[in-house]
């Protein structure tokens, strides 16, 4: 499962960064929500994904069949954080589109150059 | 409350000044600055007494105690000295500044904030018993300095002084670190005093000398000596005051109390008595020479003080000989400690006062060029008088305390031609003679400076305004300090119990075991010797040369400013600056892509570097949980919801796509046995959905741009190169484990420890609440960015305010 | 935001108060059961998007005249100084404390400071969730 997990989260990075380099802003975005996902999958997996029941303690249950709590505690935080950092790509985003009339990033390029 | 509390009584200060200059802008801000200094001098001179029966006290608190870091104060003889010099002048300094800087015009809050910041830092350097709050202190000196320089930051001058004092200052704490880290190396410790009690064996360490040279670069950096002086001349674009306080008493001779601090360690090196005594007397007559090159008042008093502090120097540099040496023939260069804290004192008296009438020659006349300048005898009588016992002081004249303090230099100079130890019998004969030729020089830019200014003609149509004599209240703070520059002369021996030879037991501790054992006698007359002889020629001379000072001072125009080390260090500066840019704009393109492709190259070559480096490649089935078939499922759905966000040609299509792969994801929750991530992830994909159905109004269509395809194509090998480097790592990292995972310990003490149920929450809340702490922090962050963003509605400012 | 489903508006006004409700309880139960102070506070904003969804934003800004930021500075406050306090009882920052009492209806309850913290991260979530959907709903 852990092999098969790994196929998928690569094939997820992959996506992701082929999204972020593209020029338009809007798949930009998309892409670091996409790769945020492979990020959570990664952590997962990395616990190992043997547990047989839910890290909440429960009579009867052993201690080695709980799912490892800690992947779950950093995912949680981590999905929330980019929750937040998409928010603020997409408001950064349509304000420079306001502003600059254009989502491609390639014409977004600072016109002064150094002297 | 003890010793080091009230080394930050200043920064405390400092915090309420803004407020009292907002709230009372009637009052000058400068009054209520007053009460920290004096209140300290208070509180140190209770000291003294202890401190002339050779008591030391010492209070620390911990800062970091798990690097072993403390902040400490260690009040002996030397500290103390400085500790009343900082607070002393300080006090001096700000009565002074009440009626130089302008309550109506002036940024005082920034002023007196800077100001108060420094005498902090500046106090936490001469008690700081450990090696790091020192050099924190130390830099902290720095950075108010350069706050201070840059006063008026509207002009281009002030600026320039203020980076270059700060690039030079700092380099030379940087290395100055090094040195304190290899001290630690060798000791084990990071304690001065600990540091001083095992000397010896540090002595035979290998990294001894290196040690050595790096704290003599911060110490020749600070203390403006040859070749690093030339801060110091820049400097002097701050106020008057500032120059006065940190660039002539107290801030430039930090470098020299580390040399007298780290005289116990490291004397027993010829290096550093070679060092530190030759570059002492070389910056001395070589400051002393160009302060005749001047025209600007502050420029010589600049000069001036380079050429003191390393005539100060170089008596610390022989006073380390007595370490070499027993019996009678050490009492001279016992005598060197000595004589450099007797001068230490002097000069911060006459070098203060003569800027604090500098200060007043700018204040009244508008200008402070010497060529201007002329005749204000008559105009400015007490000014006159002021700086007329400064300037003798400082040339060497009875009946001033610089007289003593220059005899008893001459004397330590030439009994190092009596030393016959690490070829000074050869070369000790330069000593006396480069000290005499600079002491020659200190006399002619003395007189240069007091009576080019006020004897001579007046010249009313040069000056931008026209000259009288100062306010009281700016006359106090010079005529305190003249008065006890004459006071001193008369009563030295009185000087030396209470601050000296408290001092000198620092410097030299293995000397002696108590202040009064230090017999030294200081007396104006002492029979015909050498140094009486010396004394006589260089009036003699000194006077026959500046007699003839206008036939002469045009040699110093074949010196030109291209190859002066200060046309070295704007070459250096111009040449790090334009190779920074050009380098800079190879790489710095601009196209977000080229960076993202910069950080995907990295990650992947590091990563994979790494995994083929240290053959951590390892790929195992043992151990992995079975592949059940809707697990399978879930995955072909996540693959091709990913593959129709790539495809998409729609927004539309691409915002939901993007949904479902968050759903997706959701239910592998679910599988993988993770209830809150599950439940979380499925709200927040919601709330995610909406907010992009939300922004749709905004966004533009969903445009690629015409790609080519050999875009595509580079996009598509770098994004392959990223998916298979995570995959190999995710492998990897499946296959082994090398240590423990910490999640057996809060699987056990999640009930017991945290009475708790939920093992994820409790990490969130208890275990790890760090990151729960930081984490609503960014959030919060985050909404405030976006509030910005949209509520404020910043545009684009015009192009006329952005190009200069 | 504009929107005039009946059915929509309709079942909205008492599915908010079930997912409101939904929202404290599984905040509560989250140091015993899956939940807590994010869920519980993604949950709470995901009503109150749904009433925004439902009505507008106008609408629901009157019905509901709360300052978001001032919630989110709040959680933020409520959460620190729960970490802060100990300091005033001389243990480290962060350690938290609990304690068991009787209540009646409810029997044993435990006391927890670390229930306060989740207050403050369940505040903090849907003051910035509100913020970031507030602001760009509003922006024209």
């Amino acid at each position: 499962m852990e092999i098969f997990m790994s196929v998928l989260i690569g094939f997820l990075f992959m996506a992701a960064v082929y999204l972020m380099l593209s020029k338009s802003l809007l798949r930009i975005i998309i892409g670091t929500a996409v790769l945020s996902h492979g990020a959570h999958l990664l952590i997962l997996t990395m616990g190992g994904l043997g547990g047989r029941k839910p890290p909440v303690v429960a009579e009867g249950v052993t201690v080695a069949d709980y799912a490892d709590p800690l992947p779950q505690a950093l995912i949680l935080t981590a999905i929330v954080i980019s929750f937040a950092v998409t928010s603020f790509f997409l408001v950064l985003a349509y304000r420079a589109y306001q502003e600059l009339g254009t989502d491609n990033v390639n014409l977004m390029r600072g016109t002064e150059d150094y002297d | 409350m003890t010793p080091v509390f009230f080394v930050f009584l200043p920064i405390v200060l400092a915090f309420f000044i803004p407020i009292l200059f907002k709230k009372l802008p009637q009052i000058h801000t400068g009054w209520f600055v007053l009460a920290a200094p004096l209140f300290l001098v208070a509180y140190y001179a209770a000291f003294l007494p202890g401190s002339a029966a050779g008591e030391t006290v010492t209070s620390s608190f911990s800062w970091i105690p798990s690097l072993d870091i403390a902040i400490s104060s260690y009040l002996d003889g030397l500290s103390l000295l400085f500790s009343l010099l900082i607070t002393g002048i300080g006090s001096l300094v700000v009565l002074y500044s009440i009626f130089y800087l302008d309550k109506n015009r002036e940024q005082l809050h920034n002023f007196y904030v800077y100001l108060l910041i420094f005498m902090s830092a500046m106090l936490g350097v001469v008690q700081s018993d450990h090696l790091i709050s020192l050099y924190l202190f130390w830099e902290l000196t720095s950075i108010s300095s350069f706050l201070l320089i840059g006063y008026w930051y509207t002009r281009d001058r002030s600026r320039f002084g203020a980076m270059k004092s700060m690039l030079i200052t700092v380099f030379g704490g940087l290395m100055m670190l090094g040195g304190f880290i290899l001290l630690y190396l060798m000791g084990g410790t990071y304690s001065i005093r600990e540091l001083i009690a095992q000397a010896p064996e540090i002595a035979n360490h290998d990294l001894f000398v290196w040690s050595l040279i790096l704290i003599l670069l911060g110490a020749f950096t600070k203390s403006a000596q040859l070749p690093f002086y030339i801060w110091l001349p820049d400097a002097m674009e701050a106020p008057t005051p500032v120059s006065a306080y940190l660039h002539s008493a107290t801030m430039v001779k930090a470098g020299l109390y580390v040399v007298a601090r780290f005289t116990p360690i490291f004397a027993v090196s010829p290096v550093w008595i070679w060092l530190v005594t030759g570059i002492g007397l070389l910056t001395m007559t070589w400051a002393s020479f160009f302060a005749l090159k001047q025209r600007d008042l502050k420029g010589i008093l600049a000069f001036s003080t380079v050429s003191q502090l390393g005539l100060i120097m170089s008596l610390l540099g022989v006073a380390s000989v007595a370490f070499h040496v027993d019996g009678a023939e050490s009492t001279v260069f016992k005598y060197a400690a000595f004589a450099a804290i007797f001068h230490l004192i002097n000069h911060a008296m006459f070098k203060g006062s003569l800027f604090m009438v500098t200060g007043i020659i700018d204040h009244e006349t508008g200008t402070r060029d010497i060529r201007k300048l002329g005749g204000l005898m008559g105009i400015m009588p007490v000014s006159f008088t002021l700086a007329v016992i400064g300037s003798l002081s400082m040339a060497g004249l009875p009946p001033f305390s610089g007289f003593l303090s220059k005899e008893m230099f001459l004397r330590a100079m030439l009994s190092l031609t009596e030393f016959d130890l690490f070829s000074f019998e050869t070369w000790g004969i330069l000593f006396p003679v480069i000290a005499w030729i600079g002491s020659v020089f200190t006399f002619i830019y003395s007189f240069y400076f007091v009576f080019h200014t006020f004897a001579g003609e007046h010249k009313p149509e040069l000056l931008p305004k026209s000259a009288h004599e100062a306010p009281f209240g700016m006359l106090i703070s010079p005529a305190v300090m003249a008065a006890l520059v004459v006071i001193l002369f008369f009563i030295p021996n009185l000087l030396a119990v209470w601050f000296i030879k408290p001092a000198v037991l620092a410097i030299q501790p293995f000397l002696y075991n108590a202040p009064g054992e230090i017999d030294v006698h200081v007396s104006a007359w002492h029979g015909l010797q050498p140094e009486f002889f010396m004394t006589l020629g260089i009036y003699a001379v000194g006077g026959l040369m500046y007699w003839t000072l206008r036939k002469w001072q045009r040699i110093y125009d074949v010196f030109s400013h291209t190859y002066s080390l200060n046309g070295l260090y704007d070459s250096l500066i111009y040449l790090s600056d334009a190779g920074m840019n050009r380098l800079s704009g190879l790489y710095m393109t601009g196209f977000i892509r080229n960076y993202l492709v910069y950080m995907f190259g990295f990650l992947i070559l590091i990563t994979l570097g790494t995994l083929g480096v240290s053959d951590a490649f390892e790929f195992d089935l043992t151990g992995t949980a079975p592949i059940r078939a809707y697990e399978v499922i879930l995955g072909i759905v996540l693959v091709a919801a990913t593959v129709t966000i790539l495809m998409a040609k729609s927004r539309l299509t691409a915002i939901i796509s993007l949904g479902a792969v968050g759903y997706t994801v959701a239910l592998f929750f679910v599988i993988f046995r993770a209830p809150d991530l599950a439940l979380t992830q499925l709200v927040i994909e919601t709330i995610s959905v909406a907010l992009f159905l939300l922004a749709f109004y905004h966004l533009p269509q969903l445009s690629r741009h015409e790609e080519r395809m050999k875009f595509r194509f580079g996009n598509a090998l770098v994004a392959l190169g990223v998916g298979v480097t995570m995959s190999l790592v995710a492998f990897s990292a499946q296959a082994q484990k090398a240590l423990p995972s910490i999640s057996e310990y809060y699987k056990e003490t999640v009930y017991t420890e945290a009475a708790g149920g939920n093992i994820v929450n409790v990490i969130l809340v208890d275990y790890r609440g760090f990151d729960t702490l930081f984490e609503i922090t960014v959030l919060g962050i985050a909404a405030v960015a976006i509030i910005g963003m949209i509520r404020l509605r910043l545009t684009r400012k015009e192009d006329v305010n952005e190009k200069q | 935001m504009r929107s005039n489903d009946v059915i929509i508006q309709t079942a909205t006004k008492a599915v908010v108060f079930i997912i409101l409700l939904f929202a404290i309880y599984i905040f509560f139960a989250g140091h015993y059961s899956p939940g807590g102070g994010f869920v519980g506070g993604l949950l709470a904003a995901g009503a109150l998007v749904l009433l925004m969804l439902a009505f507008d934003i106008e609408t629901v800004n009157r019905i509901i005249p709360v300052d978001y930021v001032q919630i989110a500075a709040a959680g933020l406050l409520i959460s620190l100084g729960t970490a802060a306090a100990s300091i005033l009882f001389g243990v480290p920052f962060f350690t938290h404390a609990h304690t068991y009492v009787y209540l009646p209806l409810l029997g044993k309850t435990s006391f927890h400071s670390a229930t306060l913290f989740d207050l403050g991260v369940f505040l903090v979530v849907v003051g910035v969730t509100m913020i970031i959907i507030q602001t760009i709903g509003e922006d024209e």
